[in-house]
């Protein structure tokens, strides 16, 4: 059985529902993942994971017990808040003791796990500190050792590293892996920042407007978006309207409106004259002054480079097709001797293999 | 990056800015307090005052010094302080003063602390109301109010027929409230409140909710949420809103005046009858540097035990 269990969860706030009959589980040592924008819904469900909000109806099953009444002190979770809320008025060493001072355990234990845990985040040289005296980066790391020290069954992470700076987030990240590997205990991390939530997931729920739209492990989600709106959160992706022409066993025909007919991977449910997209990511797409057309799986079309946003390792590439639709493409610059490889209004053709986008039936 | 430009020249802005109030306390602080510890080694005067030191020659007019090297023992003393340690009196007026002002400030901030609380938790608007609310009794005058409370206490108010009537079913004596040491305990704390709010207030306000969150979290109950998260982050608030009751608590003479009865008679009390009906201003200067200097004792043991706790830690 799953450790945690979210069973058909409801909470209102008035008028708003904020959770919409979510139901999810996830299992013990996963780094589980609720991405979605600010207002969907992930904050309230992580604080009626910590109790500080109780469901409106539904189930929240940890270990086996129904938790949804129980309070944030007697539930064996805990969360590494926002703003990391370490107590000013304590030392490192007395931030981290503080859930074991206040389970009531022993001397001796006390200052044996403080020891191990200010390890476990390399701040043993910093104990005597008080947190105004620290980095944003070791803060961050006494509010997770303070989180973890007496072994909760679940820790929340409620977007920890949005406080801190691009290169520091990216450090912290693999910090974050690296401890959930070692600790074994399961994380349940919310954040609206998508590349975070690929980089550090076992499995993501995409949340929009109360609800799931997706629960996937992170390249299904990227790969396989079963939503405009995931596919259109989660990286950049082309979404190109079309309609189904044709169902095949393998292949499937969509007429992609005002510029012609594409072949793609079938999707279950699809019947001729259904509407959807195509999502195309921009790195799944061929450019170049010409292509061969040698391949029958590829489908080309013809366009004018319309922008390019040159990003150092890359450029991305929005080229025009002839009936005025825009789409993205990207070219690693990776060409020996040269900067990039097109210039605005160079001619280029457009080619893309029949399994590199994925269909959304609208 | 050059320097901001002040329109008076930074160097000597500040003392521009700071000389007014300097000035002002020179003259009516440091330069009458230096004079009143002098007087406390004079000797008084026949009919008040102290013993001139300065006299006119009758001959020749002019204003002359009697003070000499050979006769000082004229005019300087010890005995006014030795009057103080004399009478054991003394001391115990002392002690219950600090008594008065000590039980003051204790209800005070019992008081206090769930009203600053409360208010701190309030809605934008209500919290400005109820801050509105506790300074108002500071827009009529304090001696009126203590008037209000000699009637609200008297023999005749409601409130003490109320009680007497009460206490009467149980067959106990009427009690007298006015002019006895409950009286002048009531006044004290009433006096006072706001001074213990204002500060409590202030601190509590600033408070980040966020971490009695995280203490609940992390496995406290509602007590030890109080304990170790809302009350030491308090403290600074508390000491301010202790100093701001306990000091002048401790000299009032106004409300024991008013209120209390013979024998709640506090240093104030002391200070103002030597000044005003004894008119002995040495040894009423004497009161004075002793009140002061308990002070300043207390407040540095109050320090020294302040540190001394934090180092344990």
């Amino acid at each position: 059985m799953a450790l945690l269990e979210i069973r058909d969860v409801v909470k209102r706030f008035g008028d708003f529902t904020a959770v919409n009959h979510v139901s999810l589980a996830v299992e013990a040592g996963e780094f589980f993942t609720l991405l979605g924008p600010s207002g969907c819904g992930k904050t309230t469900l992580l604080r009626m994971l910590a109790g500080f909000e109780q469901p409106d109806s539904g189930e929240i099953v940890l270990d086996g017990q129904n938790v949804a009444s129980v309070p944030p002190e007697k539930r064996p979770v805990h969360t590494v808040f926002q703003n990391y809320a370490l107590f000013p008025h304590m030392t490192v060493a007395q931030n981290i003791a503080f859930p074991l001072k206040m389970a009531g355990a022993a001397t001796d234990e006390i200052n044996r796990r403080v020891a191990e845990l200010l390890e476990d985040v390399r701040l043993q040289d910093f104990a005597k500190r008080y947190p105004h005296e620290l980095s944003g980066g070791q803060r961050q790391r006494v509010a997770i050792a303070r989180a973890l020290v007496n072994r909760p069954k679940l820790l929340l992470l409620d977007e920890p590293l949005s406080a801190l700076d691009a290169k520091l987030r990216e450090q912290m990240q693999i910090e974050l892996i690296t401890l959930q590997k070692e600790v074994g205990i399961t994380f349940v991390y919310v954040t609206h920042d998508q590349g975070e939530a690929l980089a550090l997931s076992h499995r993501i729920a995409v949340m929009n407007q109360g609800q799931v739209e997706q629960l996937d492990a992170p390249e299904q989600i990227y790969s396989y978006p079963k939503s405009r709106f995931v596919a259109d959160f989660i990286g950049q992706c082309n979404l190109l309207d079309a309609s189904v022409t044709e169902v095949g066993a393998e292949r499937m025909t969509l007429e992609i409106s005002g510029v012609g007919a594409c072949h793609t991977l079938p999707v279950a449910g699809a019947q001729p004259g259904q509407k959807g997209c195509l999502a195309l990511r921009p790195e799944k797409i061929k450019l170049g002054a010409s292509l061969p057309a040698d391949d029958s799986d590829e489908v080309h079309f013809k366009g004018r480079v319309h922008d390019c946003l040159y990003l150092g390792d890359v450029t991305i590439y929005i080229v025009e097709l002839d009936n005025g639709m825009l789409v993205e493409t990207m070219l690693p610059n990776s060409a020996p001797g040269r900067a990039k490889f097109f210039d605005d209004n160079d001619l280029v053709e457009l080619a893309w293999r029949f399994d590199a986008g994925h269909f959304i039936l609208a | 990056m050059s320097k901001p430009v002040y329109g008076l020249g930074g160097r000597y802005a500040k003392w521009l800015i700071s000389a007014p109030p300097l000035l002002y306390l020179l003259l009516f602080f440091a330069i009458p307090a230096l004079i009143m510890v002098f007087a406390a080694f004079r000797f008084p005067g026949d009919y008040g005052g102290l013993v001139p030191l300065v006299d006119v020659n009758p001959d020749t007019g002019a204003r002359e010094l009697l003070l000499t090297a050979e006769n000082w023992r004229d005019f300087l003393t010890f005995e006014n302080f030795g009057r103080f340690f004399e009478d054991s009196i003394y001391l115990e007026l002392f002690l219950k003063s600090f008594w008065y002002a000590g039980l003051t400030t204790l209800i005070c901030l019992v008081l206090a602390y769930p009203l600053s609380w409360l208010i701190a938790r309030s809605g934008k608007k209500t919290r400005d109301l109820l801050v509105l609310l506790v300074i108002l009794p500071f827009w009529s005058n304090f001696l009126i109010r203590v008037y209000a409370w000699m009637i609200i206490l008297g023999p005749q108010s409601y409130f003490s027929r109320v009680l007497n009537g009460f206490l009467g079913i149980f067959g106990i004596e009427p009690v007298s409230l006015l002019f006895s040491q409950f009286a002048v305990i009531i006044g004290l704390v009433y006096v006072h409140l706001p001074f213990m709010v204002l500060p409590l207030y202030a601190n509590l306000e600033k408070h980040d909710m966020s971490l009695l969150d995280a203490a609940q979290d992390l496995g406290a109950n509602a007590w030890q949420r109080f304990w170790k998260v809302t009350w030491p982050l308090s403290l600074p608030g508390v000491w301010a809103g202790v100093a701001l009751v306990f000091i002048p608590a401790l000299g009032m003479f106004a409300i024991p005046d008013l209120l209390g009865g013979t024998n709640s008679m506090m240093i104030g009390n002391l200070i103002k009858q030597q000044f005003l009906d004894s008119r002995d201003w040495p040894f009423g200067s004497v009161l004075s540097i002793m009140l002061t200097l308990s002070v300043l004792l207390l407040a540095a043991v109050a320090a020294w035990a302040g540190s001394r706790h934090k180092k344990k830690d």
